[in-house]
């Protein structure tokens, strides 16, 4: 048993999206943090002191240490976020800079 | 006047749902405004619809109440008396004269302001998770017992594949038997209290006969699934270098003392942890709300749910932590309190009895309930000087501590101040809890003028006053 069997559910079709330039399938309705950890992956950012990893922690937009840079905007917040097809996220560093 | 009353609602969860519905059906225009996609808070929090869930009640419990509740609010919607605002983050609400302002940040990204203006509010903001810290807390694989639970419920996935459920509180039974039911394997669930303690406040919990019986289906699940439940054990630290891989657990004894020779380890790759709950006040802090006495933690509310800000009514989680039930009553007498105010007539407390019943028997259960799962004495103590408290800014305990010891802060804004503890991305949201536990400090309000990050394009576009 999974959770998508559990609740019986029928995603459309899976879409590619890139995580540190590797390729990862991701679902639509998933937020980037579902997305990542449907891949296996658990940290996505490295703290500004101490540089340790981190990924989710309260799972709903309270605690920010699940904070990733999407599309070349950083400090996004991955448990709320939506991942969409072509999304390339990438691990922040620090307090993490945008692209642009 | 022209226009029919109008309130704003903050939040759709139970409380928020259960007011909205109620002040609806007596003629109030209602605008329901929430930051989830889907109405149903965190309690019935759902897959998202693009996931296509035909089952999605196969995590749940009570889905009965939220169909009604649903298909209410769906109603309500199509005749135009409640309007539904998705993926809108309400960051402050103000007060102008005789009306109150409610700013929004409009969609996923939280960058594009919205103001929505109404003659009163409701707020229904829910509460969270409250974790205290333990070394290795901050490792990637720990997560909070109701992070799994929502990642879980609103995305159908899973933190890993082995995990350990830890802490203390009534939400650990469902987070571990919904983890197991999805095909984690859960190698512990890891509960700080005493089953004695439940004894003890066994009159007022055995007037719930109802939430009894849930604590015993899920009992139940756990046994069925030959789920190891070990009592009076708490997580000692949690081991990894750049994930977790294993916990250390020991029981405790009476005094809340570690009982030599009882550490064992659990190897995992997740730990779900949570120490109960906390409301969330920011908004009701920024309006001027009084909270508790009790514990400077939860909106005060009068028997109508009002605060004592006029035209702010306030239900559920938010006035103190109680569970779906309780917030559904109290939203259900704030939907005719705020009903009848707004209509100019005194509300008749006669029309909510079976309501105020419910909401005094199940704050006397929650009371109870609270008291028999307190984290264990000696928590603080146990901390190590270089365990995080603060996961934002990386302070430790050692440096909250000299905070508080030899450098004399009495208070967390003074121990914020000279540490940093609290002042990072969450506003102490986490860390508050433990830095007050540590060192003797109240835990008082944060008193944040933002509920959440706004940008400054936001604030600047706002009109002058």
């Amino acid at each position: 048993m999974n959770p998508l069997e559990l609740a019986q559910a029928g995603p459309g079709e899976a879409f590619t999206v890139t995580f540190d330039g590797r390729p990862l399938a991701a679902l639509s309705g998933q937020t980037v943090a579902a997305a990542l950890w449907t891949a296996g992956v658990t940290a996505w950012r490295s703290t500004r002191g101490g540089g340790r990893p981190r990924g989710v922690f309260c799972g709903i937009g309270v605690c920010f240490d699940c904070l990733v840079t999407v599309n070349g905007r950083a400090n996004q917040r991955a448990c709320l976020v939506p991942v969409r097809p072509g999304d390339v996220i990438r691990t922040q560093e620090g307090p993490g800079q945008d692209d642009d | 006047m022209t226009e029919r009353a109008h309130v704003a609602v903050v939040g759709a969860g139970p409380a928020g749902l259960a007011g909205a519905l109620t002040a609806a059906a007596r003629g109030v225009r209602v605008t329901l405004v929430d930051g989830a996609d889907q109405a149903g808070g965190q309690f019935y929090r759902q897959p998202a619809r693009a996931l296509g869930a035909r089952r999605p009640e196969a995590l749940h419990h009570q889905w009965h109440t939220w169909e009604r509740l649903r298909d209410g609010v769906d109603r309500h919607i199509a005749a135009g008396r409640i309007s539904h605002l998705t993926d809108h983050h309400v960051w402050c609400v103000q007060r102008e004269s005789g009306s109150f302002a409610v700013h929004a940040l409009r969609g996923p990204a939280q960058e594009e302001g919205v103001t929505v203006r109404a003659d009163a509010v409701l707020l229904a903001t829910g509460g969270y998770e409250r974790v205290l810290p333990f070394p290795g807390w901050t490792l990637p694989g720990v997560v909070t017992a109701g992070g799994a639970q929502a990642m879980l419920k609103g995305g159908l996935v899973l933190p890993g594949g082995r995990v350990v459920v830890a802490g203390t509180g009534p939400l650990l039974l469902p987070v571990a038997t919904g983890l197991d039911a999805a095909g984690a394997r859960v190698a512990a669930l890891v509960e700080s209290a005493d089953p004695r303690a439940l004894l003890r406040h066994a009159p007022a919990l055995a007037a719930e006969p109802g939430k009894l019986a849930e604590g015993a289906w899920y009992a139940g699940q756990l046994l069925r699934h030959k789920v190891r439940t070990l009592s009076r054990h708490i997580v000692v630290e949690a081991h990894g270098t750049d994930r977790l891989k294993v916990v250390t657990v020991a029981a405790l004894r009476k005094d809340g003392r570690i009982r030599p020779g009882s550490a064992r380890r659990i190897p995992c790759d997740t730990l779900a942890v949570g120490h109960g709950m906390l409301p969330h006040t920011d908004l009701a802090e920024t309006l001027g709300c009084t909270l508790s006495e009790a514990d400077g933690t939860a909106v005060r509310v009068d028997d109508e749910q009002r605060t004592d800000v006029s035209g702010v009514w306030a239900a559920g989680e938010t006035t103190g932590i109680g569970g779906a039930a309780l917030a559904l009553a109290e939203g259900h007498i704030a939907g005719r309190s705020i009903a009848a105010r707004l209509h100019g007539t005194a509300p008749d407390p006669r029309s909510w009895a079976a309501a105020a019943r419910a909401r005094t028997r199940l704050r006397t259960f929650f009371t109870a309930l609270e008291a028999a799962y307190a984290p264990p004495a000696g928590w603080a103590e146990r901390l190590t000087d270089d365990t995080v408290v603060c996961r934002c800014e990386e302070v430790t305990a050692g440096a909250v501590r000299t905070a508080a010891g030899s450098l004399g802060a009495g208070d967390l804004r003074t121990v914020k101040l000279l540490t940093r503890a609290g002042m990072g991305w969450c506003q102490g949201r986490m860390c508050a809890p433990a830095v007050a536990g540590l060192t003797g400090c109240p835990l008082t309000a944060g008193r944040r003028p933002f509920a959440r990050p706004v940008p400054l394009g936001v604030l600047a576009g706002l009109p002058d006053d």
